[in-house]
């Protein structure tokens, strides 16, 4: 049976690994190569690299870490930040990414899904949405790390991406980021009904049972999370143990 | 040099190499037909669209160097599905060297997403690089078509029906999978190929 995934996320900013709480301050958590390859040695299924790094220093800086990251570790990994057209995509897999994930970019220019899913297949390309609930309840998107909010609504929007060759959805909850009292479990399971592809679940990671709810009411194919990994307080071996023991398919 | 490495219009091949590294073997990536045709081992890798690949493939002269190889021959992802007689991507005639066609899965309820990405189980139905330890352990696969069960199936994997996880006739070996990507278990599956 397809196990479920358990994916711990690396925001990597000039080379070392950080986090945001909220996505407003970073704490710092070691070195990107060597934090993937203990997650992988512990279980991780996935992982993501994210750039949060906006110089073009910072970018090539980026490039060679991918490089290091597809020579030291044997599990898929996936790459994102700052990616605007189908020339960096290019450069992030000829590097050894498995996937890439687009976020700002496809919302200002959609048509971009459509391009790497024609050129490298849709299982390349994950979209990325950053969104928070308004006060009719209505999810709406963000753009640059949420920073920026548009006139698209989240299953609008996860929809059209389904539709123009995404080949999985990665859904943050703004409302639910860093605040480590469980994910958006109603939004995702409403998602995984009108959607055909695999849905990734972000935000609100806290304890173990979050991860439980997740798989059976949010309905995620797979769950990400960053600083609960980086600082173990839940390590990924356990957390799938846990999850094994409740009749959740995970890879032991 | 250990194995070549074809080199064709499908991506991932840096992660094959990777892997190879890793393994401590000597690997060239390569479009050479000699190089290629005197190799001790040949991998076929890949990730990318049927049709696309096999008219590059032919236009470089590569599908008659595949189907001539006669040393062991390791097909991975797109690389298992062109070393079959069809595939319904794109309705493309391949390889022919395993006698079976490709087929696009079709969903039978809300839950079957495609592709089937993520970690699944292989179960071994006789001899082969999956070999009978690995019963039940998971394997990265990333796909949307794939090679029903046959008379070259060596080892299975369910997700919606029961479908071929690796393929072996002659000196031809294959898998839908990425042993690549598979963690200890893929290196111990590249491993069982080496050595063969």
């Amino acid at each position: 049976m397809l196990a479920k995934r358990i994916i711990p996320c690396l925001d990597v900013k000039d080379g070392t690994t950080v986090k945001g709480v909220n996505f407003v301050n970073f704490r710092e958590a070691g070195d990107p190569v060597e934090l993937g390859r203990r997650y992988s040695d512990a279980g991780a299924d996935e992982l993501v690299y994210l750039d949060i790094t906006a110089s073009h220093e910072g970018r090539r800086t980026f490039v060679e870490l991918v490089k290091r990251v597809a020579s030291a570790i044997n599990i898929p990994f996936t790459v994102g930040g700052g990616i605007s057209d189908i020339a960096d995509v290019e450069k992030l897999l000829d590097a050894g990414a498995d996937k890439i994930s687009i976020n700002s970019a496809a919302i200002r220019n959609p048509r971009l899904i459509d391009g790497i899913a024609s050129r490298f297949g849709s299982q390349v390309c994950v979209v990325a949405i950053d969104a928070k609930t308004t006060a009719d309840n209505d999810w709406i998107c963000y753009l640059n790390g949420g920073r920026i909010p548009t006139d698209k609504t989240l299953f609008h929007w996860a929809k059209e991406a389904q539709e123009r060759g995404a080949g999985e959805i990665l859904f943050t909850s703004m409302d639910h980021d860093g605040v480590k009292s469980g994910f958006a479990n109603d939004a995702l399971a409403a998602l995984n009904d009108i959607l055909s592809i695999p849905v990734i679940a972000s935000g609100g990671a806290g304890d173990y049972k979050d991860f439980y709810d997740v798989f059976t009411i949010g309905k995620a194919d797979a769950a990400l999370a960053a600083s609960i990994f980086h600082f173990n307080e839940v390590p990924v071996d356990k957390l799938k143990r846990y999850l094994n023991e409740r009749n959740i398919t995970v890879r032991l | 040099m250990d194995v070549a490495i074809i080199k064709y219009n499908a991506g991932n091949n840096f992660s094959v190499m990777c892997a190879l590294k890793r393994l401590g073997v000597d690997a060239v990536l390569t479009d050479d037909r000699d190089v290629i045709t005197s190799a001790p081992k040949v991998i076929f890798p890949g990730v990318g669209e049927a049709a696309s690949a096999m008219s590059y493939l032919k236009a470089h002269g590569l599908d008659r160097v595949i189907r001539d190889l006669r040393q062991p021959v390791l097909g991975i992802c797109i690389g298992q599905q062109l070393l079959c007689r069809h595939s319904e991507e794109n309705d493309v005639e391949c390889l022919g060297i395993f006698d079976a066609d490709v087929r696009r899965f079709e969903a039978q309820t809300q839950c079957d997403k495609i592709p089937h990405m993520g970690w699944n189980t292989v179960r071994p139905l006789r001899g082969g690089i999956v070999t009978e330890q690995l019963d039940g352990k998971y394997v990265y696969y990333v796909h949307s078509y794939y090679v029903p069960v046959g008379q070259d199936t060596d080892s299975v994997t369910e997700y919606i029906l029961p479908f071929s996880a690796s393929m072996h006739k002659d000196n031809f070996y294959a898998t839908q999978f990425h042993p690549e990507k598979s963690g200890g278990v893929g290196e111990l599956i590249l491993k069982n190929f080496l050595e063969l």
